[in-house]
């Protein structure tokens, strides 16, 4: 077995940018459901509506910034058709609409009649020029040991894990000002904020298109070390992204960053202890893609037993809980 | 003294979390012993070849088949520009044309020298054409629907019969499932997101035992009904009760559930592998009922779910212990008070909403094959059935199922089949818009 590259991988993973694509997804979904205490179980559909917002502009000609802010302005508009109907709701019913939503999306962009504009099954590839284009960084390997990479992934490491920082920033500032009282204060006991003269259903709406806007920005940086695939906007991924902020605590500043490295990490070397025991012989009884089954299953009893037995994760609180009901 | 027995306790659940999956993992390793190893699971990679150089050959082709019997000796004829060249189906039905590029093409297969007795599904669909975008691989297949199918009764009113009969079959299958997510709500609280994988267990068993041992779909479905009841037994016993006991909420119940539900959808994946398994097991022979063609299978099924669904009512509406479901449903403090067993009502809903479950998986095997995530795909379907009906009313669950199957049903018939799904689910977020109680819920429960 080859230790010294399964650990370089697996630390390589601490930040690659899908690490920093899942650690936003995840602070957008602690606003939601660590601060506010909404049950989004549609955050893939964010991720799905950044992605596709942000190539299909790109692949039409236009330039980086208006392709951001379509996906910014696409998760907006979402977030306003998923909030109207159901905010009002008790909050199990917010996890089944949302996570119908989430499927409805993916299923419109994977539909073959759209082919010629989201690439139907195929998805869509050859839209990292504009980003590209941009990089201040020349043409060349740098960093050491299991951190070398190109100008290109430096690029994407750089900025999505600035746009990370300054995410985390935002909530931990936003959760001291009086906004974030509110909307624990919503968490807490909504009749109560109610009483206080608080618009509860505004607050919420605000929190979730703040948190939706996040998973958006997340999905543009899941998506530009690779290609957009509808198959990867399923509700896997948004069960995987709730198990990262659940094992770095809800309602926590580092908690997403580090449930995310740790999540990929493990997976990693998961994947790299199976993979190597199965080619020294020593597991024969299965295959490599069997043992890339085993770590999801492995990920569902982890879930299973977090929130059974620390929901509050590794960095939060236990008074700072938002299973109410 | 009391952290030891909060410890033992944790311990215990840990143990029986390990315990239930053991359990499974023995069972379905025992079965998969025939299945293949090595699938992959379903991750469509784009293999972009835009790259071509002289090495590189573009084919096209496919296969000619009558319902399963291959068509030899047919003639399809592929033209573009200045190419034309015709090919000749082998003894495998199979025909392939190798073409100068990527580019704009023509295909048509002859009618004439089909053999007697096979015939385009539509006469007017000869041919078929390739555009020069659609060259993603190197290989492009086209078919030609042949033999009478569904699709000849080209009038609307018969195509909404047809469509008709299949989404009462499929609203019936889902109902039978989807009153378990609702008694286990009414009576629990509980959104059980692993329901899906009930259905999908009560799948594997009846293709386990139909199809890799041979024995008769009846008894495989008797079996599979035992199992179910078992298996949601065990989640009970194992999972849900000792949570219960330690005041484990609701919504962190809920994603215990959405973990168990990842955990056994890959623990299935492991053991039956990515591929969909066939339940040939001689019900697909079809009735024609007037202007309606359907299977036996489906016909046995509705049949099935019909029977079933009454004696369920039946024992809620008539029996002591279903009368004293209901009341748990109300009042679970009112219901202990005046001496109902809590608990146990709760083990029995588990136990009939497994076995139900895993009915419905054994029809929806019959309907549309074996796959490792089938019960997770219809996961949706039930919880919209369930919320359009109104959270926690049995009564509500079946009209809701009803609803939802015709709608998925009845909606290819103006929209691409693909959204059906879709289609059904932007109904349940409308119905929530205008009576968010649903249709036969009560406004209480939604707080």
């Amino acid at each position: 077995m080859d230790w010294g590259n399964i650990f370089g991988n697996a630390v390589g993973e601490i930040i690659s940018p899908t690490t920093a694509a899942y650690a936003l997804a995840a602070i957008g979904l602690g606003i939601h459901f660590g601060y506010t205490g909404l049950l989004n179980f549609g955050q893939a559909a964010f991720l799905l509506i950044g992605a596709y917002a942000f190539a299909i502009p790109t692949l039409a000609g236009a330039p980086l910034i208006v392709a951001v802010l379509s996906a910014i302005i696409c998760s907006v508009i979402f977030a306003f058709i998923l909030g109207i109907p159901t905010l009002r709701l008790r909050a199990d019913y917010l996890a089944i609409v949302t996570i119908a939503a989430a499927e409805v999306v993916r299923y419109i962009v994977t539909t073959t009649g759209l082919t010629d504009f989201t690439g139907a099954a195929n998805g869509l590839s050859g839209f990292k020029g504009t980003f590209a284009a941009i990089n201040p960084i020349p043409e060349g390997r740098y960093g050491f040991g299991p951190f070398t990479y190109n100008e290109y992934d430096w690029w994407i490491r750089i900025v999505g894990w600035a746009l990370v920082v300054l995410a985390s920033v935002l909530v931990f500032l936003l959760m001291r000002s009086p906004w974030g009282r509110v909307v624990k204060g919503i968490r807490e006991d909504e009749d109560a904020v109610r009483s206080l003269g608080k618009n509860v259903y505004s607050y919420k709406m605000q929190a979730l298109v703040l948190g939706g806007v996040m998973g958006s920005v997340a999905g543009i940086i899941f998506i530009l070390p690779r290609a957009v695939q509808p198959a990867n906007y399923t509700t896997g991924l948004t069960f995987f992204i709730w198990t990262i902020m659940l094992l770095g605590g809800a309602a926590t500043i580092f908690g997403p960053i580090v449930g995310s490295m740790i999540f990929w990490v493990v997976l990693s070397l998961t994947q790299g202890i199976l993979y190597g025991a199965i080619e020294s012989g020593a597991l024969s009884f299965i295959s490599t893609t069997q043992a890339g089954q085993i770590r999801f299953i492995l990920v569902g009893v982890a879930l299973m037993l977090l929130v059974i037995f620390r929901p509050q994760g590794i960095f939060g609180n236990k008074k700072e809980l938002s299973f109410s009901v | 003294m009391i952290a030891g027995i909060r410890l033992g306790r944790g311990v215990r659940l840990t143990t029986m979390i390990v315990a239930v999956l053991a359990l499974c993992l023995g069972f379905a390793l025992g079965a998969a012993a025939t299945s293949a190893r090595a699938t992959e699971t379903p991750a469509p990679t784009p293999t972009s070849t835009d790259s071509g150089d002289f090495t590189t050959t573009y084919t096209i082709g496919g296969i000619l088949r009558d319902g399963d019997t291959l068509v030899a000796g047919a003639e399809v004829t592929v033209e573009g520009g200045d190419f034309s060249e015709v090919a000749t189906t082998d003894d495998t039905g199979r025909w392939s044309v190798v073409v100068p590029g990527k580019g704009d093409y023509t295909v048509t297969l002859d009618p004439e020298t089909l053999p007697d007795g096979v015939e385009l599904r539509d006469p007017d669909k000869s041919s078929a054409t390739v555009s020069a975008g659609e060259w993603q691989t190197n290989t492009i297949t086209r078919s030609f629907p042949l033999g009478a199918d569904t699709r000849q009764t080209t009038g609307f009113f018969e195509q909404f019969l047809q469509r008709l009969a299949a989404g009462l079959n499929f609203g019936l299958l889902i109902a039978l499932a989807a009153i378990g997510i609702t008694l286990i709500f009414g009576t629990t609280g509980l959104n059980n997101f692993a329901h899906g994988e009930m259905v999908t267990f009560g799948a594997i068993v009846a293709w386990v035992v139909a199809v890799l041992l041979g024995i008769n779909i009846f008894i495989a479905m008797v079996v599979a009904l035992v199992l179910g009841g078992v298996f949601g037994y065990l989640n009970d016993w194992l999972l849900w009760k000792p949570l219960r006991r330690k005041g484990v909420k609701l919504v962190q119940a809920m994603i215990v559930s959405i973990g168990l539900a990842i955990a056994l959808r890959y623990l299935y994946l492991f053991n039956i592998g990515g591929d969909t398994k066939t339940m040939n097991v001689g019900l697909s022979d079809a009735v024609v009922l007037g202007p309606v063609r359907i299977t036996t299978g489906s016909l046995i099924s509705m049949l099935i779910s019909v029977v079933v669904l009454v004696l369920v009512g039946l024992f809620l509406t008539r029996t002591r212990i279903g009368k004293a479901t209901r009341a748990v449903s109300d009042n679970p403090s009112l219901a202990a008070a005046s001496g109902i067993d809590v608990d146990r009502i709760i083990r029995i809903v588990w136990v009939l909403a497994g076995a139900l479950a895993a009915l419905a998986g054994v029809m929806l095997a019959l309907y549309r094959q074996v796959s490792w995530d089938m019960g997770f795909q219809v996961l949706l379907l039930m919880f919209a059935a369930v919320t359009l009906g109104g959270l926690g009313s049995a009564y509500g669950a079946l009209v809701g199922s009803i609803v939802v199957g015709l709608f998925v049903e009845l909606s290819t018939l103006f929209i691409p089949p693909d959204l059906k799904y879709a289609a059904a689910l932007v109904v349940l977020i409308l119905v929530l818009l205008v009576r968010p109680q649903g249709i036969l819920g009560r406004k209480e429960r939604i707080g």
